[in-house]
Parts: structure tokens; C-alpha cells; sequence
């Protein structure tokens, strides 16, 4: 029989549990090094980016023209429906009589007084009563819709976009009495039978879902401008609201612009230059 | 008891317990269906992950998707193979529904099979349906 001393078999011992101990950190070492495996999400190269998006309308450059230019351009491209469409009894057999009363809408144009109730002053200039206000999700830096949602559904997005995930909505709307603007329109009926031409670029909604603007993040992702400032001739613009240099903060040094229920504190990103 | 009685109480137990693996014996079943590749994925033949783990995996890979373009803005999905994809189920060619090109061939046949129904296609919409 072999004699071993307390002293080697410690030694022993303590060698072994180095090996052992080390084996698994080379291994995971070893893999490591590999490394071309991991799948990899990535932007767009094209994409447009800002630190807060925002808004700027000049209002004086629209007119009743350019104010339905702009939502239709909204609207056919994002699949809004419009219930006053005749709806295709061949492709959709069992759609109800339409309610005439509901609307959903992303961009529309607004009286002066039921945009700014808060500014509406007794001897207030006359032309301000005329003047269409195109009015949108504002896609406030303190959005209450955000903080009404249960699901996350609507959530503010890194670069100042409130945005909805549709998936994700439950239809509480409870986002919609948080909003102060009415921005937020629910479908309370299957819209896809209320969409003229499906603009296959965009996904339609279903039914039970919130739905307001998006801010194009769709057409931001791929380096082009929302539609409403392509269809505006002009009179919008999109731009970083964080950024000196920008277009729009170079508009908002140079002229007076107002937004809508700021009292609230909501911090409207949506500037108006009147 | 006789042993007469209990061997064939035994033969019907075993027979019933059984039943599942002699009643798909005698019957047909349909053979599941395989999903067909067509148009631009006939000549890729690399998709974003391998055959078996999309097979298995892709509805979590389309959540992920999902999240990435909504909550990250993230569009462009890079994958293992070194392969880039849209991360969209059927806008551009780069996607879904722009590779592999028949719908109902493609996701249709299997989900009919397997009794799934996902709602993918209550809001998204199959560019060859809409003409």
C-alpha cells in the first residue's frame, strides 16, 4: 500500500480542483472567440435620425386644397378607413348598415377654436376663425396616452415618436380620454371593408384597436419625409427638435409659434406658426 | 375466477390501452403537408435561420421581429448565414411574403393542418390578395 502524506494529498487535491475549475472557463472562452454566429438587428443605413422629432405647420401656406392634399396622402397610405365608402358587397358579404358618425382619422383639418379652445380671445382676428389648422397626434414629451396604457402598447419611442405597437392593444381606450387633442380614434368595427385600395405598404388595423399618427416612423426608416410634408407643398415640416442647426428650430427662433393646450404641460412637439 | 377469464380480461385491457397506436394502423391519416417553396425562395434556398430551427421557431423570431421594428426601429434583421432581411412579413421584396411568394402555399397549408390560426393576416395584408 501506498503512504500519502496530509501534505501531497493536498497538493493533489488542489490541482485537481484548478483543472476542474478551469476546464469550463476555457470552453466558454473558446466560444466565445468563435463568435460569427449571433444574428444581428440592425437600421437602416438610410434612416433618418433626430434626438426628439417634431413638427412645424405653417399655417398661412395651406388653404382647404392643400389641408385635404394632406390627409388624403395620410390616409390612403396608412389604410385609414373612411365610412363614408361604398363598401363592396362582393368581397365583404356581411358588413352591418355604416354609422355616418364615426370617424377615424390620423391628420385632419380643425377650426381655430376647437384646436386652441385656450386661445380663443373675445375680439380675436378675424381670419384666425377661417385659417384650416391641420391637427395630429402631437407626440408630446410628456404624453399622457403613454402613461393611460395598461398593455405598453403606446409608448414613447427613444426619438420622440409616441407610437402604438396595434399588437399589443387591447382597446381599454383609455388612451383616448388621457389625450387632450382627440387625436385617437378606436375602431369599433372591422375597417378593412372601409378602405378604398389597400396600400399593401402598410398594415391595416383590426377591429378593437386604437389606432392615430405614426409620424410616418415607417417612411423615417427608410430616409423619406412623412407624407403630409410631402403632400403640404411647403407647409410642414419635420425635423429634430433637439438639434440648433435643424430647419425647424431655425423656424421657431425666427417666428412666433403657438401649440395646442399647453397649459397642460403635455409638451406638445407639434408647433404651429400662424 | 377461471384463468380463462382473466387472460381475456387482460387481452381487452392491453387492447384498449393500446388503442391509439391500432386505431392510426388501421385508419389513413393525412400526411402533414410539406411546405412548398416558390418564387424567389426556390433559387435562394437559404432562409434566416436553418430548416429545422425556423420550422420549430418562427413564430418566436417573428415576435422578436416585431418588437424590434416597433420599439427599436430596427429593420434590418442580419442573420447567422450572413444573409440581411427586411424584418417585415410582406412589404418588399426583401421580406416574408416577397420571398416566398404563394401564401397559401407557404403558411397556409401547414397552419391549416396543424389547426393553428394566427391573426397575422387580419391587419397585414398579402400583396397578391389585394388585386
Amino acid at each position: 500500500m501506498m503512504e500519502k502524506s496530509r501534505r501531497s494529498f493536498l497538493k493533489v487535491a488542489g490541482i485537481a480542483a484548478i483543472g476542474l475549475g478551469a476546464a469550463p472557463a476555457m470552453n466558454f472562452a473558446a466560444s466565445d472567440s468563435q463568435g460569427s454566429a449571433a444574428a444581428v438587428k440592425a437600421k437602416n443605413p438610410d434612416a433618418l435620425h433626430a434626438e426628439r422629432w417634431g413638427m412645424v405647420i405653417l399655417v398661412k401656406k395651406i388653404n382647404d386644397k392643400i389641408a385635404k392634399q394632406i390627409t388624403h396622402a395620410c390616409h390612403t397610405q396608412h389604410n385609414v378607413p373612411d365610412f363614408t365608402h361604398e363598401v363592396d358587397t362582393q368581397k365583404f358579404p356581411d358588413t352591418r348598415p355604416v354609422n355616418h358618425n364615426q370617424e377615424i382619422k390620423w391628420i385632419w383639418k380643425e377650426k381655430f377654436h376647437y384646436a386652441f379652445p385656450d386661445k380663443e380671445d373675445e375680439f380675436l382676428n378675424e381670419k384666425f376663425h377661417h385659417l384650416p389648422f391641420m391637427v395630429l397626434c402631437n407626440h408630446c414629451k410628456n404624453a399622457p396616452c403613454v402613461q393611460a396604457c395598461p398593455t405598453r402598447a403606446t409608448f414613447s419611442r427613444e426619438d420622440g415618436i409616441v407610437i402604438m405597437d396595434y399588437h399589443r392593444c387591447i382597446g381599454c381606450r383609455f388612451c383616448m380620454a388621457a389625450c387632450p387633442y382627440g387625436s385617437r380614434s378606436f375602431n369599433f368595427r372591422d375597417p378593412q371593408p372601409f378602405i378604398a385600395e389597400t396600400d399593401p405598404d402598410f398594415p391595416t388595423r383590426s377591429k378593437g384597436v386604437v389606432e392615430k399618427c405614426n409620424l410616418c416612423a415607417e417612411r423615417l426608416a427608410k430616409g423619406e419625409q412623412p407624407h403630409c410634408v410631402e403632400a403640404a407643398e411647403g407647409a410642414i415640416v419635420v425635423g429634430d427638435l433637439e438639434d440648433p442647426a435643424s430647419e425647424i428650430r431655425k423656424l421657431l427662433r425666427e417666428n412666433y409659434s403657438i401649440r395646442r393646450k399647453q397649459s397642460l404641460g403635455t409638451e406638445p412637439s407639434v408647433y404651429y406658426i400662424v | 375466477m377461471t384463468k380463462n377469464m382473466i387472460m381475456g380480461g387482460l387481452a381487452v385491457f392491453v387492447l384498449a390501452v393500446l388503442s391509439p397506436f391500432w386505431f392510426n394502423m388501421v385508419t389513413t391519416t393525412q400526411a402533414a403537408p410539406e411546405p412548398e417553396l416558390l418564387g424567389p425562395a426556390k433559387e435562394a434556398r437559404k432562409c434566416v435561420l436553418d430548416k429545422y430551427d425556423m420550422r420549430a421557431n418562427h413564430m418566436s423570431l417573428l415576435d422578436e421581429w416585431r418588437d424590434a421594428v416597433v420599439r427599436d426601429a430596427d429593420r434590418i434583421y442580419v442573420a447567422a448565414n450572413g444573409k440581411s432581411f427586411n424584418m417585415s412579413l410582406s412589404t418588399g421584396e426583401n421580406s416574408c411574403l416577397g420571398c416566398h411568394a404563394d401564401k397559401a402555399k407557404f403558411c397556409d397549408s401547414c397552419h391549416t393542418y396543424t389547426s393553428v390560426d394566427p391573426y397575422c393576416w387580419e391587419c397585414h395584408t398579402n400583396p397578391k390578395e389585394i388585386e
